[in-house]
């Protein structure tokens, strides 16, 4: 099981330019993660901590292709999303980069603040605040190298080097 | 086995007699697009920290369209980026500030049906209008696929929407699409195929065509596909492409479908999404009055020569009220080209249109444009989320170029068919 990190939860639909706000995109990656999800928690980006895991709700990352979405959300420390569904490039992206993306039917039950524990392999969320256990999709067998990689570029690195 | 016309794209790309809905399978790419702000600038690290080179430079198409014209020192060093990274890699097929790339890549006569087609964008779904299978993917991805010439995919299922009798004048491509949104919701493509079939998508222009499976991303379909016909054949043609046989690349009759919406063209009324979100789309009705600061018609959604010439229907012998603007980015300089010999323009002009550069401009807010706090925008553009096009708290209403237009000259919401005879 992975260390725990607290819940930070937000709603259905959350978009990428709620992630990485066009406006800030031509700059470096601290910055736009500074105005990280600010339109739907201005405290988020601030308050959030290493290991913090994300819960969203429907179609989470919905929307563009930019990859900042799930590198902001790495940069701030997140070490996982949670959702029952998500924007299918932006979960793309986050496995590339080394984000975990979990699909977790019951990731509505999980309140802000619970503290999460992760057992990806075993398609297990623990919820300790709770004492609840929630099933996840597995990683798909064709990403769980990649995903143990830490991300593409890792993977393809180790790819090329044997 | 019968296959739909993904499932055959997506089988020949993986060297395969036929794949099924749920196999994972890789597969070789035909054409990898990428832009400006996803392109160059972020892949090059990446490539560099591999050690790698591209691909194939004759497969690859580099379209510089977020970031023109330069505003800032920040914009002109990652265009600069672009056009120094394009020569290097031996990149010929580069177009520099001529468009958005979704409108530039087949202007160019680069798409042909039965391509298995990626771009680094997530409008990439435009390029099934010519019956490719062509979807986006993030920078990373496209870094990956720029190195090894494949990627993998999940096979999607078919959903298809069937669309049958006429559009009433002043409805078009974009409100049927805002009106998809609204009955399917942001995720009812569930990231498998969708496939616009109907006799009044095969009475579509190309253009129109493609602005149906531009916003098949706002349905959350992994792309959108309509099947090559005559009119693809001779579109094609006219673009100087080699020439195309459109029956070579048909999806079979008794091929699995998740499931058909059927929908009536001729109850359509013109739509109007207000924010945050292209599903809120209703008829015109229920937002007439809205006063409006901006009229915007640009985008890859909304600013192709059809879309010109949607919005001169309205404005020609009208002026845009006081107190409002119209601000036009046309979608490619080939189609500003066009509309200036035409007499589009003209019509804009007169109506006292703002001209603006061709490329992404306002819509993704990161170009001229944008809007201030607390202002209201009707565009014809694919998305309205928060602060999209500039200020967190500024309005977005997603409607077509003849609802935008009626705006403008209105000063606020109103129903483009008052302004059409």
């Amino acid at each position: 099981m992975q260390n725990a990190g607290r819940a930070w939860v937000f709603g259905d639909n959350i978009d990428t330019d709620q992630l990485a706000p066009g406006i800030y995109m031509k700059r470096p990656i601290e910055e736009i993660a500074r105005h990280c999800l600010e339109a739907a928690d201005p405290h988020f980006a601030g308050s959030v901590g290493q290991g913090d895991i994300v819960v969203g709700g429907r179609n989470f990352g919905m929307g563009s292709s930019r990859e900042q979405a799930p590198q902001a959300l790495r940069h701030l420390g997140v070490s996982a999303v949670l959702a029952p569904s998500f924007g299918g490039i932006f979960y793309r992206n986050a496995l590339n980069l080394g984000l975990l993306a979990l699909v977790c039917p019951e990731a509505g039950k999980i309140t802000a603040g619970d503290r999460i524990a992760l057992e990806p392999e075993n398609g297990k969320v623990h919820n300790l605040t709770r004492n609840e256990i929630y099933a996840c999709e597995p990683i798909p067998m064709h990403l769980t190298e990649l995903v143990r990689a830490g991300g593409l570029v890792p993977y393809l690195e180790r790819r090329r080097a044997s | 086995m019968p296959q739909t016309l993904a499932e055959k794209i997506i089988a020949r790309a993986a060297a395969r007699a036929s794949v099924r809905p749920g196999e994972i399978v890789t597969c070789r790419v035909d054409l990898a697009m990428m832009h400006d702000s996803g392109g160059p600038r972020r892949i090059k690290p990446i490539l560099e920290k591999l050690g790698a080179k591209v691909w194939d430079p004759d497969k690859v198409v580099i379209i510089s369209d977020h970031y023109v014209p330069a505003i800032d020192a920040e914009s002109a060093a990652i265009l600069d980026l672009t056009r120094k990274w394009a020569a290097a890699n031996g990149i010929a097929r580069f177009y520099d500030m001529q468009g958005i790339c979704h409108v530039v890549l087949p202007e160019r006569g680069h798409l042909r049906p039965g391509m298995f087609a990626v771009g680094g964008d997530s409008h990439s779904p435009t390029g099934g209008a010519f019956g490719c299978f062509m979807f986006g993917v993030g920078a990373t991805e496209m870094a990956g696929i720029v190195v090894t010439g494949e990627t993998w995919l999940k096979v999607p299922e078919t959903i298809r929407i069937d669309w049958s009798g006429k559009l009433s004048a002043g409805v078009c491509a974009k409100d049927v699409m805002l009106a998809l949104c609204a009955k399917l919701g942001m995720d009812g493509g569930d990231y498998q195929v969708v496939q616009f079939v109907g006799d009044m998508i095969a009475a579509l222009p190309m253009a129109e065509r493609m602005t149906m499976c531009n916003m098949a991303a706002e349905l959350g379909a992994q792309t959108g596909i309509i099947a090559a016909d005559d009119m693809t054949a001779a579109h094609i043609a006219r673009l100087g492409g080699e020439a195309i046989d459109p029956r070579e690349w048909q999806g079979d009759d008794d091929a699995r479908y998740r499931e058909t919406h059927r929908f009536d063209a001729a109850a359509l009324a013109p739509q109007v999404a207000p924010p945050p979100s292209p599903a809120n789309a209703e008829p015109v009705e229920a937002h007439k009055g809205e006063r409006i600061d901006m009229a915007y018609i640009g985008a890859c959604t909304g600013a192709k020569l059809v879309d010109l010439k949607m919005a001169a229907k309205v404005l020609k012998g009208r002026r845009v009220a006081d107190g409002a603007r119209l601000m036009v980015a046309p979608a490619s300089r080939r189609e500003t080209a066009t509309a200036a010999a035409d007499g589009t323009l003209a019509t804009l002009l007169d109506a006292g249109a703002i001209m603006l550069p061709s490329g992404c401009g306002a819509c993704a807010g990161y170009g001229t444009g944008v809007l201030a706090e607390d202002e209201v925008c009707i565009s014809t553009t694919a998305r309205n989320f928060k602060g999209r096009m500039g200020a967190r708290s500024a309005q977005i209403f997603l409607a077509s170029p003849y609802t935008v237009a009626a705006a403008a000259v209105a000063g606020e919401i109103r129903d483009p068919r008052e302004f059409m005879h």
